[in-house]
């Protein structure tokens, strides 16, 4: 497994895993690539991008170097300075296209919920290194807690992708903790259960009609549908070779809404077809394996839940976000992460290589 | 058993792992990530699945779907509102106009069609420039504009040869125009270019087909009501994607007209007042907070900036020394001199250090008890022993540094503060400044050491670290004139739907009043402003008002002189004159408009301000508009020192 050539050790300087790392490069290069055709070739568009590859590439680069056990130090107050945060936005937040998600600080605007991609994961690491596991029912409940406060602060801004991003975080982090199918299955059907229930009893029939057209844009061509009648025909009209790069009609001619950034999928299926759309998937497949396997090498509970749980967000965008494009899953405003342009995800996703490359180096150093 | 035990009471391979067991924990977590792994191939299986299901089981059907595609949407800008003053005079438009436009993937040579192009118009670098700009970031099948306002001759000129060039398209559209170009440009601000920050900011649905946005004053403070709301229309296209037949339409909402509570002929007259001179007038009803004039002089011409200005006017307008892109109305910072007085005589009443009869020797200067530093009047000799009516009309320099020093500054900043020194007015213009009434705490931070009593005396006379705009001033005479009943001040008056033509008035924005102890308070300093016209130090401008007049005369100090020197005007270089102050009301019965009057090294109040004001006062409340007109004269030729020299 360790190599001892001259690279393995400039790797291992840097404190960067090779494989992944020549994972990342080439989906962020292959990005690149598809966004210069997507952008109606806007070469100032993909040079914008290139720069913030490149800065979360650096940030991906000086997080590796921190030792995990400063990540655990500190868990516990960014979650919290994150919580506050999301406290603040509801009471001071800037509203822009409808949502209060906005914190301006006069200097710089950004998203607190953005933070909770990362905190949410460190705190329930944090939360549940010195536990002993599975947890039992008390730890369980602190963990749902912890998930949940900020689900339902940021579902209120209202910021549905957000909110999923964050609470599934938690969720998988409970899991890799080695919850018990029994309680799995138990929440699985309460969810289940109450579901109808809330359906029939509790909501109005403006918000009925709000979550149909939520589940089944279709309904409505002309509005939220329109995308993803566009998106399915990109797709489809590729076949399975594609009709080659630059050559995709839907994104040229402006059929294909958002082509650049949350639909940049569809543009590229359009253009690379089956093979193409495939081999991206396996790509995907190959980062995020490695990555677990790198999880797994961790030294402590901390570590491996941190790495196991950052590792599946990741695979959360890029699966909900290549179902979204492709008609599969409701509509929901994620980016594929490298992929999309953009640069407040690609930030985060990166931050969030950036600890597990440094989990993955200081494997021999358990974190207390 | 409790319950908590009972839920976690051990079970099965629970009962091994109650302590903390690194290594049992570490298979748990690498089996978990292998089930989990398992998912994640399920969950690309099923995206690869949906895949094969679009791309191979039904490709035929979204080809076809793909290459009959050709219904797309197209958005329809709508049409800014039109800008009157209170009296429907208009002051800003959109004017047919037309540009050049191209689209590259239609041209063969490109360079061989600009050069053509440039042998029959005129072609700036900078045109070439943002054609190249632009041309980067659109695509090939988007037309790019090369050219903006052609004239009637070059349209001739280019008409005859279109034929051969394909690409090149006259097209035309709507340009922004000010009719009265420089007067009221600081009101009104004017729109621009779209740039990349402003990018970030809007919503891209909305501003979809539209290039301009207002960058500064009513334009850009009204934005949203002046735009309007973008339309769109669904229309067929050929295989290239070019329009063929339009097939529905939403059409754009036109944007409001706005009506402004200017008067352009009471502004005329302020400008034309000021003339020579860097400085402000805000005149004000008060009874509303309506803004009737809001002059800054030295003023510009804001067309030039609709479609770009070019840099070399650009670099003229803000390097000139005279700044006159700077609204000295709301973002000019000048300490208010002894226009604070009444203010300061009001917090001295409310808070019982004085009466309207106690009395304060003045022998031309003051002395802080157990110091030997002289603060000096501005009357050498001494005013001798004057009460608050003369020590307002005379403008009692150590009245109010006795006065300022019993009060302290944590009670004056108390009181000015209600009356909006130190923050924004709340005017509905963009860019307004909070200006700075001084505290203790504001200078711990910013000087780090403490307040002095020193200190506190030059801020009763308007002076050291005070500061306040020429609005702050205004809005706090109309509130005197009113005796404590306070409006924000405003300047829109009414919108209007331009279709239906319907009117909609705005309602005055009314603060909480200002509350005194006594409300006699208010005509005891009433009485002192009317003094300062009646025989006080603006007796010039009382002498033959057809109405009576309550003012106050100022002369802010723009350096300082050391201990024993004396003032001297002539001596003095025009930069380092004193600036000129005047706030007044009228008529004192029943005020009509509060005016702020700020000439900058206008030498005195009394001398050079205060007729200003009377020159405003005069225009509004007698109709004296007579000589001048509303639209701004030729321009005189631009001169760095607009006020000359001797």
């Amino acid at each position: 497994m360790e190599r001892n050539n001259d690279d393995g050790k400039l790797f291992k300087l840097i404190r960067l895993d090779a494989p992944l790392l020549l994972g990342l490069l080439t989906l962020s290069g292959l990005g690149l690539i598809v966004l210069y055709s997507a952008g109606q070739q806007n070469m100032d568009l993909v040079l914008g991008q290139g720069m913030r590859l490149g800065l979360g590439f650096l940030i991906m680069l000086a997080l590796a170097q921190a030792p995990p056990r400063y990540f655990r130090l500190w868990s516990p107050w960014i979650y919290l300075t994150g919580i506050l945060l999301l406290l603040a936005v509801m009471i001071v937040g800037d509203i822009s296209k409808g949502a209060q998600r906005w914190l301006d600080l006069g200097v710089v605007r950004f998203q607190p919920s953005e933070i909770m991609k990362l905190a949410v994961p460190m705190m329930m690491s944090w939360f549940f290194a010195d536990k002993p596991l599975p947890p039992r029912w008390l730890h369980l409940l602190g963990g749902v807690m912890i998930t949940a406060i900020p689900f339902i602060l940021i579902a209120e801004q209202p910021d549905l992708g957000t909110a999923l991003v964050v609470g599934s975080a938690g969720a998988f982090a409970l899991f890799l903790a080695g919850l018990s199918w029994t309680i799995m299955l138990g929440l699985i059907l309460l969810v289940g259960g109450a579901v109808p229930l809330f359906w029939t009893f509790v909501m109005h029939d403006y918000q009925r009609q709000r979550v149909l057209t939520f589940l089944n844009p279709e309904s409505d061509p002309l509005g939220s549908g329109y995308h993803i009648i566009q998106s399915k025909i990109a797709i489809g009209s590729g076949g399975i070779y594609g009709q080659g790069w630059l050559n995709g009609t839907q994104s040229h001619l402006d059929f294909l809404p958002e082509g650049s950034t949350d639909f940049i999928f569809a543009a590229f299926s359009e253009e690379f077809g089956l093979v193409g759309a495939c081999l991206l998937l396996a790509l995907y497949f190959f980062i995020i394996a490695r990555s677990l396997y790198m999880a797994a090498c961790a030294p402590d509970t901390y570590t491996r839940l941190l790495a196991g749980s950052l590792t599946l967000i990741f695979f959360l965008y890029a699966f909900v976000n290549s179902g979204m494009v492709s008609g599969l899953l409701p509509v929901v405003g994620l980016p594929l992460p490298l992929f999309s342009y953009g640069g407040t995800s690609l930030v985060t996703i990166m931050a969030g290589f950036g600890t597990l490359m440094s989990v993955y180096s200081h494997r021999r150093t358990p974190t207390r | 058993m409790s319950l908590e035990e009972w839920l976690d009471r051990p079970s099965g391979e629970d009962l091994l792992a109650r302590e903390k067991d690194n290594t049992a924990e570490s298979e748990l977590f690498f089996r978990r990530a292998l089930v989990l792994l398992g998912v994640v191939l399920a969950a690309f299986l099923a995206v690869a699945s949906r895949l094969v299901y679009l791309q191979v089981l039904h490709h035929e059907q979204f080809s076809t779907l793909s290459e009959n595609n050709r219904v797309r949407l197209q958005p329809l800008p709508p049409t800014r509102g039109f800008i009157f003053d209170r009296n429907g005079v208009l002051l800003a438009d959109n004017l047919a106009s037309y540009h050049l436009e191209i689209t590259r993937e239609q041209v063969e040579d490109l360079d061989a069609t600009l050069a053509e192009l440039g042998e029959r118009i005129e072609l700036t670098d900078a045109d070439i420039e943002r054609f190249q700009k632009l041309s980067r970031r659109s695509p090939p099948y988007a037309g790019v504009p090369l050219r903006f306002r052609l004239t009637d001759e070059e349209i001739a000129r280019l008409a005859i040869d279109l034929y051969r060039l394909p690409g090149v398209e006259i097209k035309a559209d709507l340009t922004r125009r000010y009719p009265l170009e420089s007067r009221g440009a600081h009101i009104l601000g004017y729109v621009g270019r779209i740039n990349e920050d402003e990018l970030n900011r809007i919503d891209p649905g909305q501003y979809s087909g539209s290039t301009h946005i207002g960058k500064v004053g009513v334009e850009s403070f009204y934005e949203d009501t002046l735009r309007g709301r973008t339309g769109w229309q669904q229309v067929e296209t050929n295989a290239e994607g070019r329009p063929l037949r339009i097939l529905s339409r939403t059409p754009p909402v036109p944007g409001q007209h706005l009506y402004l509570t200017i008067d352009m002929r009471l502004q005329a007259v302020a400008e034309k007042a000021l003339e020579g001179y860097n400085g402000a007038i805000v005149a004000l009803d008060p009874r509303n907070g309506e803004v009737l004039a809001l002059a800054s002089q030295p003023t510009y011409d804001p067309n030039p900036f609709v479609n770009g200005i070019d840099y070399a006017s650009y670099r003229k307008l803000n390097t000139s020394k005279n700044r006159p892109l700077l609204n000295r109305a709301l973002r000019g910072v000048y300490p208010p001199g002894s226009t604070i007085k009444p203010m300061m005589a009001l917090a001295g009443l409310e808070y019982g250090v004085v009466n309207r009869y106690s009395g304060v020797y003045c022998p031309g200067f003051y002395r802080l008890p157990g110091s030997s530093h002289r603060f000096r009047d501005w009357k050498r000799g001494g005013h001798g022993s004057v009460s608050m009516d003369r020590a307002i009309a005379q403008s009692c320099d150590v009245y109010f540094y006795d006065l300022a020093f019993n009060l302290g500054i944590d009670r004056i900043h108390k009181f000015l503060d209600k009356l909006s020194f130190g923050r924004q007015t709340g005017i509905d213009l963009s860019g307004e400044k909070g200006a700075l009434l001084p505290s203790q705490e504001w200078k711990r931070r910013m000087h780090k050491h403490g307040w002095f009593a020193g200190d506190t005396l030059s801020v009763g006379i308007g002076q050291g670290y005070f500061l306040a705009t020429p609005l702050q001033l205004a809005h706090a005479a109309a509130v005197v004139s009113q005796k404590g009943i306070d409006f924000k001040p405003r300047v829109l008056l009414a919108t209007e739907d331009p279709g239906a033509r319907v009117k909609t008035l705005e309602a005055p924005r009314s603060l909480p009043p200002i509350k005194v102890k006594n409300p006699q308070f208010w005509d005891t300093v009433i009485a002192g402003m009317i003094h300062v016209v009646e025989g006080g130090t603006a007796y010039r401008i009382g002498i033959g008002a057809k109405y009576r007049i309550a003012g106050k005369t100022g002369t802010a100090q723009v350096f300082t002189l050391g201990q024993g020197e004396k003032y001297n005007a002539r001596q003095l270089a025009k930069h380092l004159l004193d600036h000129a102050l005047f706030i007044a009301f009228a008529p004192v019965d029943d005020p009509r408009i509060a005016v702020a009057v700020i000439a900058e090294h206008g030498g005195g109040g009394s001398k050079t301000a205060a007729p200003i004001a009377r020159k405003v006062m005069d225009a509004w409340l007698l109709n004296k508009y007579d000589e001048v007109s509303i639209a701004p004269e030729p321009p005189s030729a631009p001169d760095e020192d607009a006020h000359g020299t001797e």
